[in-house]
């Protein structure tokens, strides 16, 4: 190898790397500019008509608001409680391999796969029907790798200086986790968190089986109604709708506000880490 | 009751929530296995199992319903493949890049900025792939539709990209300094070093995140569902039409009557996705297992 042919593998590894960066620049700057034209008040704030062809997407919006609600409220608890446990309690036992290894599943299951799990379990078995109940619940179960997964690295980062001063004062297990821990770790778990709101906000194939509706244009009354949601609304109007050529503006106009959503939470996550990054410094 | 006793029962008590938040995981494990199980048992005893080898996917018909496997097992099998030999070299190369070449500074650019793909929602890069890429390959081949196997791959390819990179690097990074400064006082030059014995020593950490990544493309729905035109032929050619198992699933789930035969062969369409990626699953990590390289 002489340095002619050294750099020329040099320049074709960098030319590559930074084609990637152009490909991803492009579907942003292509979603945004042609989103960018359909936005305006009425688009976010109307209901649907003509089966989404005109008017707003307020129903999807709120639909993902609710769903997104509805999986936190399931998830963060139980990841949070499972992350302590494995960063805190469990030794290297056979029962904390088969919780690793648990954990390592889910994140792998493919996501149409949690909707025919969600499908079999929640709307049929347990009788909750196509719902948000029945679409958060089955959204919480693909997202809590993600959530256990950031929580524990952040548990992991408090130094052990701070659990066994705690214990040496008499504290008893649990007051050490509660003072001396959980207060030095929540920002991971934000983190943790954020990232798994964004995937579930995103995610179509789950919901499709076990929550979405295609046109609803009123807003779900309780746990046990159907919403809309933005990535099966964008889904229908790309591929199913009868005017799909006609109404370009409107499908991106929903791949917008729903790609605006993901990345501003994934942006929001990592602002929150590097703040608390900087905050505790040890 | 006194307040040491207050505070030790407090702390049994948590610690059996904590463990139940844990144990959540291994439940739905074993639920999802038991209840796609569940879902697609029956089929076995009516029309039998056999059914499933049949050469044609034909699931409504006014003669006689086919639900042969066969045709999706291949369309999947295509894209993925398709997909696997655009982003293996590519993402092995930027890999390398970021990890042995970039400066410090135009890492910490590339890095979160490769990682945007894969916070796009798959619907959204669907959407781009029917309206931007699916029309460059129609007009680039000469085809009367740009929704081919191609198309889902070259998209599958930006999904499994940023997992792939990001795994690799890992890897890279984790070669110790003492093998680089070895090769590099022998008088090896750098990209000698790089190639001829950090990426060697990085292999396995590699080869499980291509494993991974097989896992990601494998189980990817939505963008496939837009953009490979969905016909459930048996075929190679990457130009043509083809419809993998995850669409499959995705499109006739809505339309079919719960506990036919239709719903039981698709819930064995899930049942085989769940079987091969929890397989890769588990292979990647005995691979990063074996050679320290788990974090």
């Amino acid at each position: 190898m002489n340095n002619t042919t050294d750099k020329l593998i040099l320049l074709s590894m960098r030319l590559i790397t930074y084609a990637i960066v152009l490909v991803i620049g492009y579907i942003l700057f292509d979603i945004i500019r042609n989103g960018a034209s359909a936005l305006n008040w009425q688009f976010v704030s109307a209901f649907p008509r003509r089966s989404g062809a005109s008017g707003g997407i307020f129903p999807a919006i709120v639909g993902t608001l609710y769903l997104v609600v509805g999986t936190i409220a399931v998830s963060l608890p139980l990841g949070i409680g499972g992350a302590i446990y494995l960063s805190e309690y469990a030794d290297q036992g056979r029962f904390n391999t088969m919780i690793r290894l648990a954990i390592i599943t889910l994140a792998g299951v493919p996501s149409i796969v949690f909707g025919l799990f969600g499908l079999g379990l929640f709307v049929l078995f347990c009788g909750f029907g196509s719902s948000i109940l029945a679409g958060s619940l089955t959204l919480a179960c693909m997202v809590l790798p993600t959530i256990i997964v950031a929580s524990e690295e952040s548990l992991r980062a408090v130094p052990k200086g701070f659990r066994d001063a705690s214990l040496a004062l008499g504290a008893t297990k649990w007051e050490m986790i509660r003072t001396n821990i959980l207060p030095y770790s929540m920002s991971g778990m934000i983190t943790g968190a954020i990232l798994g709101i964004g995937r579930a906000a995103g995610e179509t194939a789950p919901i499709l089986l076990t929550v979405a509706a295609f046109y609803l244009p009123r807003l779900p009354k309780s746990v046990f109604d159907q919403v809309m949601a933005l990535p099966y609304h964008l889904y229908i109007l790309a591929t199913q709708h009868p005017e799909a050529e006609r109404i370009r503006h409107m499908q991106y106009g929903t791949a917008l506000i729903l790609l605006l959503l993901v990345l501003g939470l994934s942006l929001g996550a990592i602002l929150i880490r590097t703040h608390f990054r900087k905050k505790f410094r040890w | 009751m006194s307040r040491s006793r207050k505070l030790f029962i407090t702390d049994k008590l948590m610690r059996l929530l904590l463990m139940g938040a844990a144990s959540t995981s291994v439940l739905v494990v074993c639920l999802i296995f038991l209840f796609l199980f569940k879902e697609a048992g029956p089929f076995v005893l009516n029309p039998g199992i056999g059914k499933l080898l049949d050469s044609q996917w034909i699931p409504v018909s006014f003669q006689e319903e086919h639900f042969g496997l066969g045709p999706l097992l291949s369309g999947s099998a295509l894209v993925t493949a398709l997909a696997m030999l655009v982003t293996v070299p590519i993402s092995v190369l930027v890999a390398i890049y970021i990890a042995e070449i970039a400066r410090p500074d135009e890492r910490e650019f590339l890095k979160p900025f490769i990682e945007i793909l894969a916070s796009i929602p798959s619907v959204v890069l669907g959407f781009f792939g029917l309206l931007v890429v699916a029309p460059l390959i129609k007009t680039a081949f000469g085809l009367s539709t740009g929704l081919t196997a191609l198309t889902g791959a070259l998209l599958l390819s930006l999904m499994a990209i940023p997992t792939i990179i990001s795994l690799s690097e890992d890897a890279l990074v984790s070669v110790p300094y003492s093998l680089k400064n070895a090769s590099l006082a022998l008088g090896a030059s750098h990209l000698q070093t790089i190639f001829l014995v950090t990426l060697p020593a990085a292999l396995p950490g590699i080869v499980a995140a291509v494993m991974l990544g097989i896992g990601r493309v494998i189980g990817e729905t939505m963008a496939v569902l837009m953009v490979t035109g969905n016909s459930a032929i048996l075929t190679f050619s990457p130009l043509a039409s083809v419809r993998t198992m995850t669409a499959t699933i995705a499109a006739e789930m809505g339309e079919v009557p719960f506990g036919s035969v239709h719903y039981q062969a698709l819930f064995w369409i899930g049942l085989i996705l769940l079987v091969i990626t929890f397989a890769l699953n588990i292979v990647a990590q005995r691979v990063l297992k074996k050679y320290g390289m788990m974090k």
